[in-house]
């Protein structure tokens, strides 16, 4: 170990010796465990090229991946929007003096984030018709749940980003004059947004996450066009399609973390804020994980 | 409000079994997300770059993929089935299994950050007064950890608990939204019967987070 750890001094010799040795029957028994799965993959001929052929081709990837990736980025970019809104919207509702929209705000957070997110689209799926009349409502009900869900999430963030500004700040604006609306817009709310940018980001990658719940009411999302359709159009390939889809859904979940982390380490070094970045663990629900 | 006393009983037997399910996964994924944030601290290189791999995988999927892939890739490709008499009880068991694997690198997570969350100072002052290896994990850090973890592990539950509404995904269609959907197929959308089903995940859900929330701040290590 080269950084110092909280459980463990630097290793002597002896503890040198035995670290050597736990590294080496881990890799035995890690390597065992991954040739059992290549020789299980291959026994059920899941190695053979037939399956993994079609991944090469461009009519995978022009007649089924890319629609189903552009399906998954509408929703997750339309979701990612309007929930930064009713965010925004209802986490600084919920900091008002006035107890009448306070208290509205707050139970509307509080319900939506416990709220089971597929239950929230089935029931709006089946509601949308009978408002609307007939039509397609499956990009509405997931844009709307997500909305409703990551939304309530993110509001916890705002507020608990505005909190973490020192009181010194607000006391300041209102003692060279400034109102509530000032105070909040030109010296609390663009404090508070670099501190809750690292969260806000994290709880966005649940939200790109959560878009794969379309699943089941059939949109046509990266899961349903790379797990339902093509492995019927292309027999087999059901375990080699989660393969990709998963190592496509891996990637942007991952780049968006690392868009996060970075904010994170560039907004500790900056003084723009007198506030501490908002941890996502710090607001209960978030960060937890989504479907 | 007919439609819910109407359909109630079988609302009811399926929220059951999201409870029973939920309870499950929870002692499963608490016992592998502890042994995964054992490998993930441990001195051993190997042992971390797994842990780590494990964890950014499973964490950064959809648990519909997970979940999805454990039905129709683990169980109808490459043949593991745990019942095959009865195809409910297999997907149960393949909820279980695909849940479980996605809840563990979640509770590593909160593990892993209760750990972090101990000030180095701690350990050292333990190592400085004699104390060995186990002794100072068992008396100054662990304590200390364990303390740090109940919030998020309890957010960690929640979500999971939530999250048993997806188990359809593993074939097992018999949970409480399989059979909300079933119900709105048949009857039309209900108000009545969504508001039943949302209030009783309300009475699991928030109980827990406020018994979590209050126990961390009873016990919350004053720094």
């Amino acid at each position: 170990m080269t950084s110092a750890s909280v459980l463990f001094d630097a290793p002597g010799r002896r503890g040198r010796l035995r670290n050597n040795l736990l590294t080496v029957a881990s890799a035995v028994v890690l390597l065992a465990i991954t040739v059992w799965a290549v020789l299980k993959l291959a026994e059920k001929g899941q190695l053979d090229a037939r399956v993994w052929e079609p991944f090469l081709t461009a009519e995978v990837w022009q007649g089924y991946l890319i629609p189903g990736l552009i399906g998954t980025i509408r929703a997750a970019v339309l979701g990612a929007v309007f929930a930064l809104l009713f965010g925004a919207v209802f986490g600084i509702a919920r900091l008002s003096d006035h107890r009448w929209i306070r208290m509205p705000a707050g139970a509307i957070v509080e319900l939506f984030r416990a709220i089971p997110l597929l239950l929230l689209i089935f029931f709006l799926w089946f509601l949308a018709p009978s408002v609307f009349g007939s039509g397609d409502y499956a990009l509405f009900a997931i844009v709307l749940a997500l909305t409703l869900y990551n939304g309530s999430v993110l509001a916890e963030v705002v507020r608990a980003g505005i909190l973490a500004i020192p009181k010194g700040q607000s006391e300041a604006g209102y003692a060279i004059g400034l109102r509530k609306g000032g105070v909040m817009r030109l010296i609390l709310l663009p404090q508070a947004i670099t501190a809750m940018m690292p969260a806000v980001v994290s709880q966005l990658v649940v939200l790109l996450k959560d878009t794969a719940l379309g699943y089941f009411i059939v949109y046509v999302d990266l899961l349903n066009m790379g797990f339902k359709t093509l492995p019927s159009a292309y027999p087999g390939t059901k375990l080699s399609a989660a393969v990709v889809i998963g190592i496509i859904y891996i990637a942007m979940a991952m780049a968006l973390s690392a868009f996060a982390t970075w904010l994170e380490r560039r907004s500790r070094r900056s003084r723009k804020t007198a506030a501490r970045p908002v941890a996502i663990a710090t607001v209960d629900g978030g960060g937890a994980g989504g479907a | 409000m007919d439609e819910l006393i109407e359909y109630g009983p079988e609302l009811f037997s399926g929220f059951t079994k999201n409870l029973l399910l939920s309870v499950l996964i929870a002692f499963f994924s608490l016992a592998v997300g502890t042994i995964l944030a054992a490998m993930r601290v441990s001195p051993t290189p190997v042992l971390r770059a797994a842990g780590t791999t494990y964890v950014n995988v499973l964490r950064n999927t959809p648990l519909t993929l997970v979940l999805a892939f454990c039905y129709l890739g683990l169980s109808d490709t490459l043949g593991l089935i745990f019942s095959t008499e009865v195809p409910l009880t297999n997907s149960f068991w393949l909820a279980v299994l695909g849940m479980s694997a996605y809840t563990a690198a979640f509770v590593c997570e909160a593990l892993r950050a209760g750990v972090n969350t101990v000030p180095m100072g701690q350990a050292e002052a333990a190592r400085a007064i004699g104390l060995t290896f186990f002794q100072s994990v068992r008396l100054v850090i662990f304590p200390q950890a364990f303390r740090a973890v109940i919030a998020p592990l309890g957010s960690v539950l929640i979500a999971m608990i939530k999250n048993t509404t997806v188990v359809a995904a593993a074939g097992y269609t018999v949970d409480v939204a399989a059979v909300m959907r079933e119900t709105f197929d048949t009857t039309g959308v209900s108000i009545p019967i969504f508001i039943g089903i949302v209030l009783a995940f309300l009475a699991v859900v928030l109980p827990i987070g406020w018994y979590t929330g209050w126990l961390s701040r009873r016990l919350a290590v004053a720094r």
